[in-house]
């Protein structure tokens, strides 16, 4: 071991056994499906998606910046059942990453931490997401 | 014990070694520069998102009119702003988080940051060529 950094790497296991810790994240030592890890890792998915889709709003907003012809693809694209699907899923990875951003600047603050309290937020953030989502696309389609 | 077996060899007090791994000074920029674009994104995305529904189904020129609107324009501005710099620095959580070769690891950050410069770029040009 030559590095001083590898020194924080070293750890005992329950034998006293010196180990080398493992790296985080470490997806396989996590249970997926519970709340903790699930928010977490779907957070990370959502915010890619999301740097995915914007793809899409520069797309519209280049189009529309330059010719009639050019925007009125963007809007085939958009419009078509493909492009619904796509925009539908955008905008539940969106509410979910806002609202789960939320909770994260509680953490942040110091709140909502308690493992009872994080699982109900947890709840009430992927409620609020399907809630939100569907409203968006009621209104959406209302007013369209 | 085997060679494969890890030992501390280092004897240092815990002040060398927290100097030795270099102080929180420019590291908590990007955590504070994530939460403040964040904050930020709260009330501009659903500024976005009730953009969207107003102009559901608008032609080019209703787009271009709406986008057009001083403050609107300043709104959309100011949404790509903290949109792209916010991206911008979640992936390169992501990148470093998962690309472990330190070489891979900088061309990967070169090429998705150079990228979300340009996209950027191009839809903040594309906001003020329609307002203009």
């Amino acid at each position: 071991m030559k590095d001083v950094r590898e020194a924080l790497m070293v750890g005992r296991n329950s034998e006293g056994k010196l180990v080398r810790r493992p790296l985080s994240p470490h997806l396989q030592a996590y249970n997926m499906l519970r709340m903790s890890s699930a928010s977490s890792i779907f957070h990370r998915i959502t915010g890619v998606a999301l740097g995915a889709g914007t793809l899409l709003l520069t797309l519209w907003l280049v189009t529309a910046a330059t010719s009639d012809a050019a925007f009125a693809f963007t809007q085939g694209l958009l419009g078509s059942w493909l492009g619904l699907l796509i925009l539908f899923g955008f905008t539940f990875a969106l509410f979910y990453h806002f609202c789960n951003g939320i909770r994260h600047l509680s953490w942040d603050a110091g709140k909502g931490f308690e493992l009872t309290e994080m699982h109900r937020n947890g709840t009430i953030v992927i409620a609020a997401a399907v809630v939100l989502t569907v409203a968006f696309w009621v209104i959406g389609f209302l007013v369209w | 014990m085997s060679n494969d077996t890890p030992s501390i060899h280092i004897m240092r007090s815990k002040l060398g070694r927290a100097q030795g791994l270099g102080s929180a000074k420019s590291g908590l920029h990007h955590w504070w520069a994530q939460r403040l674009t964040a904050i930020a994104l709260l009330p501009l995305v659903l500024y976005f998102l009730a953009s969207l529904l107003i102009l559901a189904g608008a032609s080019r020129a209703q787009v271009g009119a709406y986008i057009g609107e001083p403050w609107n324009t300043v709104l959309f501005l100011a949404l790509i702003a903290a949109l792209f710099y916010h991206l911008s620095l979640g992936l390169q959580t992501v990148i470093e988080d998962y690309v472990h070769v330190e070489g891979k690891r900088l061309a990967t950050l070169l090429v998705v940051k150079g990228g979300i410069i340009l996209l950027a770029l191009a839809s903040a040009v594309s906001v003020l060529k329609l307002a203009l």
